[in-house]
């Protein structure tokens, strides 16, 4: 168990490799009950969520949900969060463990008897399912109710409690997340672990999914996203809506950064069997000049060698190009690549 | 947690074999245990003169890389070869075929290291 952002999670129940491999091939169950859970009611609810994030929740239709970001005024990533309209006047935020805080108070800045929002840390709890398998589980307990298209959500009652469950996740496989109370939440944890023995899955801790988000190329706040890089260095600016006229914090940068470029930009880099590994904070090199740093890196299980995002200034160096990181005090080489390291599903 | 009794031990996790010509080093069941599934190894090369407590080698699991100091002063003399094409060996075998380097001690009796049973009370403490 290690501290993380205020709650005490597991780096892995069975083993990295293990659950990682688990998860691509067959499913694992991730807690995710630190992650924050905020509801957003009310006739004004819109309007003010529109007015915040960086996506444009007015483009999703009941049941839908998408990527987004709450930003400061100089464009900086302060949140990257799943916004999901429940109904129009209802709308569930899942943000990151250690902004929730942070998020809520933000938000309740712009209360107004027609916006409540309200999700205190650890008063709910959350899992995600993950992997080719996920939905064979969970049908099982669901029992033939429809499940939701990919990115939606939707309202189930399963052991006689009240749960969502949204077909989205963090992993790069199919798979579904599931937020209800704790109560039922220690028993769909449990219900979903013997449903699935016989399907291969495992339990999987903080650990794999770090591996697993990374291979798919999924941003971590924190690390490839914090207040100093924007959406758009990030390499996320399709999901940052500037076709709408409603103005956001940061918006202006955000807009001056996709005319004009961004000065610095997020790339994939691929290592080399028998290297070692990239890691976060190691220097990038092309040539014998630092061009940006790693912001993520790790031995990848699936492809045997190293995989990182990594921040570098502009004009960067095109898909194929060779450059070096540096590993205590050595050049190792490494070709830049798509930051999705795996192929999509 | 295994901590076999004909050898000594640093409180930083390494094992250390005294042989009759030299001695070898690895790291703790400990040790592996907690790094997980090690992925990559770099070894310090033949010929190099360490200090106690020097970082000699790395070993890296996924989740991080961690540094393997130098259990006693002395010449590195040989490295575990086979390491680098099968790193698992070090949480298969940590206090066998998983050994890292074999070194020739500069003190043939060396000071500041543990017996099995005041490594283990550092594992509970």
């Amino acid at each position: 168990m290690i501290p993380f952002a205020g709650w005490n999670l597991p780096v892995e129940y069975s083993g990295l490799l293990a659950e990682h491999k688990a998860t691509r091939q067959a499913a694992g169950l991730f807690d995710i009950s630190h992650m924050g859970q905020i509801r957003a009611q009310g006739k004004d609810t819109l309007s003010c969520l529109e007015s915040l994030l960086a996506n444009d929740p007015a483009k999703l239709k009941d049941g839908e949900g998408h990527y987004s970001f709450i930003t400061n005024e100089q464009g900086g990533v302060i949140d990257d969060l799943l916004v999901y309209r429940i109904s129009p006047e209802d709308f569930f935020l899942v943000v990151n463990a250690s902004r929730h805080s942070e998020i809520l108070q933000l938000l309740k800045k712009h209360e107004t008897p027609q916006v409540r929002f309200s999700g205190n840390p650890g008063t709910a709890s959350g899992m995600a399912l993950q992997g080719p398998q996920a939905s064979a589980i969970l049908n099982q307990i669901l029992q033939g109710a429809p499940l939701p298209p990919r990115n939606h959500i939707a309202k189930f009652t399963l052991i006689g409690a009240n749960v969502l469950i949204a077909t989205t996740g963090y992993t790069g496989e199919n798979g579904y997340e599931i937020f209800s109370d704790i109560p039922t939440g220690l028993k769909m944890w449990s219900a979903l672990l013997e449903a699935g023995m016989p399907f291969g899955l495992l339990p999987c801790g903080l650990g794999s999914r770090d591996s697993l988000r990374l291979e798919a190329g999924l941003p971590l706040n924190g690390q490839d996203l914090s207040p100093e890089i924007t959406p758009l260095e990030a390499g996320l600016g399709f999901f940052v809506d500037l076709s709408r006229p409603r103005p956001f914090p940061g918006r202006p940068v955000l807009e001056k950064q996709k005319k004009s470029g961004s000065p610095r930009i997020c790339i994939g880099l691929q290592g080399q069997p028998g290297q070692p590994p990239p890691r976060h904070g190691y220097p990038v090199f092309q040539g014998d000049k630092q061009i940006g740093v790693i912001t993520s890196g790790v031995p990848s299980p699936t492809l045997g060698h190293g995989i990182a995002l990594a921040l570098v200034t502009t004009p960067a160096p095109g898909c194929g190009q060779d450059l070096e990181f540096e590993v205590r005090g050595r050049r190792v080489p490494a070709k830049v690549s798509p930051r999705r390291f795996l192929p999509k599903k | 947690m295994n901590t076999p009794n004909d050898l000594l031990y640093a409180k930083s996790h390494e094992w250390l074999r005294l042989e009759k010509d030299g001695a070898t080093v690895g790291i703790t069941d400990h040790a592996q245990s907690a790094l997980s599934d090690v992925v990559f190894v770099e070894l310090p090369k033949t010929g190099r003169k360490v200090k106690a407590g020097e970082v000699v080698a790395t070993v890296e699991s996924v989740k991080a890389a961690s540094d393997i100091y130098a259990p006693v002063a002395g010449e590195i003399t040989s490295v575990n070869s086979a390491l680098p094409n099968d790193p698992g060996m070090i949480n298969r075998e940590p206090y066998g075929q998983g050994w890292l380097f074999r070194i020739q001690p500069e003190q043939p009796k060396p000071t500041g290291l543990l017996s099995n049973t005041d490594y283990a009370a550092t594992l509970t403490s």
